[in-house]
């Protein structure tokens, strides 16, 4: 792996949207070869689409030829609700930039079909040409998008109950009832991810910590989902200095010194 | 990009680098309109895969509804009272300059005129929208003639009337028909009038409450029974006194119905209230507040003789008087004079001087369901204006209608 440490968020929010921008400029897509990406929801990666949204308006970067998938979707929360993932996709990035809206995909969580929606997910991805480029982030207990604990590291897109752990760090976005969080969620599965071509994680604060220990300094695991990346060929971990506070020194060190 | 929209083929204007008045706030947004309507982008993005056709480079300005005056008598060289063969092109005439203003509808008035003027005016203009040819109409504003004689105002005293037997009866006889009107001003303290006050709204006609010497009890009984606005406070009615404090008291009556809210009209021109009476009304009740114009035929027009109704009137800057009195016959300045020295005078914010100018009487006419707001599916009737509030463009569904020359 990579393990990219900046000294805060915000110069980790540039460093991971300026290798998003650098990624795709580079692959110089067109209307016969789409770029795919791979994209996540939260606080974590907010600084990171601010800036691609700045590249964007600068003229450095084009979304026209870019297909995105998104990582999640809560299930049977209105799509208009304004924590649904659409509504933060929506506001948060796609409104400030160029795609085109058939090229924006994202789960649909209140779909007749669950599993067949998940499955048409898969099939899309396939379709496309499979992900260059996947971005996510790490929950508190180690998940990658909804893998929760437990969950196969070999997993396809399928419905996810969440874990509790979840649902409390979701609370602040419901007025903090926990009785109005969503319980279930449309997740792209640990081996989804594993099948892009790079995956870049972002993991801010020191919160996430002892997550990224898990994930990175012990075995893989299924309770601690991201750990399954120590067996992608080419992961990026960009990381701010707190959430490198449970790391052993010499990790640190050796992938400072690395840069 | 392929055309993929399933709801409508018609073209999507997005209004771009502008702050839109939108939850009271105004906000970094850009402003998606289709067929005439504010169209939800979200929803256009995620369930019809569409995008714009257009886009309007608003240069950094604000995007306000369009104003809403519901008491303007004329303007141009134009009097809606004169019983003219062809009103319509009086009214289409000021339509059409008021966009400069910001103004995309309004309620023609008529002051208290002899009934023949009722019957030939009235019929003429009916309810229409707005577009190149000028602003909207939402139907005629009538004040009088049921009216108090001492607060009569410019108004000339021999057509003033009152309910005899029939009360509603009384009101057709001299209006002829209702059709086209959506407001009456009448004064609560004449005999017989709560019957008519009460017929008007069941029918969905705005009662106002002005030129009148009634107490607040009095007011408060018409509130009651329906009446929902003031006209022009403090102008035409009782001073407001501690002990009774007559319509003026409306503000912050308890005797409201639950539910319901009076609002007043303002001409916020700084000549017919006292900016310090301005302040006061604000503070006592913001959220009723209506900027109206009261304009009358000289506005727009060089000082002079002008006619007003059945009277003469003169001008002298943005005095208009009738002729060898000191009585105030109406304003000559524009809505957006109006909005700018509201805000000036009483230090509101930019939204809250706005609001007063298109959301609340929206809200006093109930229209505010399709009209004096930027609410998604709302018709797309705008002004685009300065920080300073000075008018740059206007919009009546989506189309631009009006732009200032540089």
């Amino acid at each position: 792996m990579r393990l990219v440490i900046l000294e805060n968020y915000d110069l980790a929010s540039e460093w991971a949207a300026k290798y998003i921008r650098n990624r795709i400029v580079q692959f110089k897509p067109s209307a016969d070869r789409y770029f795919t990406l791979g994209l996540p929801t939260g606080s974590t990666p907010y600084g990171c689409y601010q800036k691609l949204i700045e590249y964007h308006r600068s003229g450095d970067i084009s979304f026209k030829y870019v297909k995105t998938f998104n990582m999640d979707e809560y299930v049977g929360l209105p799509r208009a609700h304004p924590e649904s993932y659409h509504s933060y996709m929506w506001n948060n990035f796609f409104k400030h930039i160029d795609i085109d809206p058939a090229n924006a995909h994202i789960l649909d969580g209140n779909a007749e079909n669950l599993e067949a929606e998940c499955q048409a997910f898969e099939q899309k991805i396939t379709e496309a040409g499979g992900i260059q480029l996947f971005v996510g982030g790490i929950g508190p207990d180690g998940h990658i998008a909804f893998n929760e604990p437990g969950s196969s590291l070999v997993s396809r897109t399928r419905v996810k109950t969440l874990a509790k752990d979840t649902i409390v760090a979701n609370a602040r976005f419901f007025d903090n009832d926990l009785s109005r969080v969503p319980t279930m969620a449309l997740t792209v599965g640990v081996g989804t991810v594993m099948d892009a071509k790079e995956v870049m994680i972002l993991i801010t604060g020191a919160h996430k910590a002892f997550a990224l220990y898990k994930a990175i300094e012990e075995g893989v695991n299924h309770m601690w989902t991201v750990s399954a990346f120590q067996q992608h060929p080419h992961t990026i971990f960009v990381c701010d200095e707190d959430a490198t506070l449970e790391l052993r020194v010499k990790t640190v060190k050796y992938f400072k010194d690395a840069v | 990009m392929p055309s993929n929209r399933s709801v409508s083929d018609a073209p999507i204007t997005q209004f771009v680098n502008c702050r839109i008045l939108r939850d009271h706030k105004l906000q970094r947004e850009d402003l998606w309109v289709r067929e005439g309507r504010i169209l939800d982008p979200e929803k256009l993005f995620f369930d019809e895969q569409g995008y714009a056709d257009n886009r309007v480079d608003c240069e950094g300005n604000i995007i306000s509804p369009g104003f809403i005056d519901v008491q303007i008598n004329g303007g141009h060289g134009v009097d809606f009272s004169q019983a003219s063969e062809d009103v319509g092109r009086g009214v289409s005439i000021v339509a059409k300059k008021i966009l400069e203003d910001g103004v995309t509808s309004f309620c023609p008035t008529l002051v208290t005129s002899p009934y023949a003027v009722y019957h030939k005016v009235l019929p003429q203009v009916k309810v229409h929208n707005g577009g190149h040819h000028g602003a909207g109409v939402l139907g005629f504003h009538v004040e009088g003639p049921f009216i108090s004689v001492e607060k009569r105002g410019a108004h000339p005293e021999q057509y003033l009337r009152s309910f005899q037997s029939g009360g509603f009866e009384d009101l057709m006889e001299a209006y002829g028909s209702l059709d086209n009107v959506a407001m009456v001003t009448l004064a609560p303290e004449l005999a017989g009038s709560q019957s008519v006050v009460r017929e008007l709204c069941r029918r969905g006609i705005t009662v106002s409450l002005g030129h009148s010497v009634a107490n607040l009890s009095q007011a408060e009984d018409a509130v009651k029974h329906g009446a929902s606005f003031i006209t022009h406070l403090f102008n035409a009615m009782l001073p407001f006194h501690h002990r009774d404090p007559g319509i003026v008291g409306l503000l912050t009556s308890d005797q409201v119905p639950a539910g319901r809210r009076v609002f007043y009209g303002m001409i916020a021109d700084g000549i017919h209230t006292n900016p310090a009476a301005l302040r006061i009304a604000h503070r006592a009740h913001p959220s009723g507040l209506v900027l109206v114009t009261d304009a009358i035929a000289a506005m727009g027009l060089p000082p002079g003789r002008h006619t007003l109704g059945q009277q003469v009137i003169e001008i002298h800057g943005l005095h208009a008087h009738i002729a060898g009195t000191k009585t105030l016959s109406g304003s000559i300045a524009t809505m957006d004079m109006c909005v700018r020295h509201f805000k000036q005078a009483t230090g509101c914010s930019v939204e809250e001087a706005l609001e007063a100018a298109s959301l609340h009487p929206a809200q006093l006419l109930g229209i505010s369901h399709r009209k004096g707001n930027l609410d998604y599916g709302s018709d797309a009737d705008l002004t685009l204006c300065d920080d300073a509030l000075n008018i740059k463009a206007t919009y009546i569904s989506g189309e631009e209608v009006w732009r200032k020359q540089p």
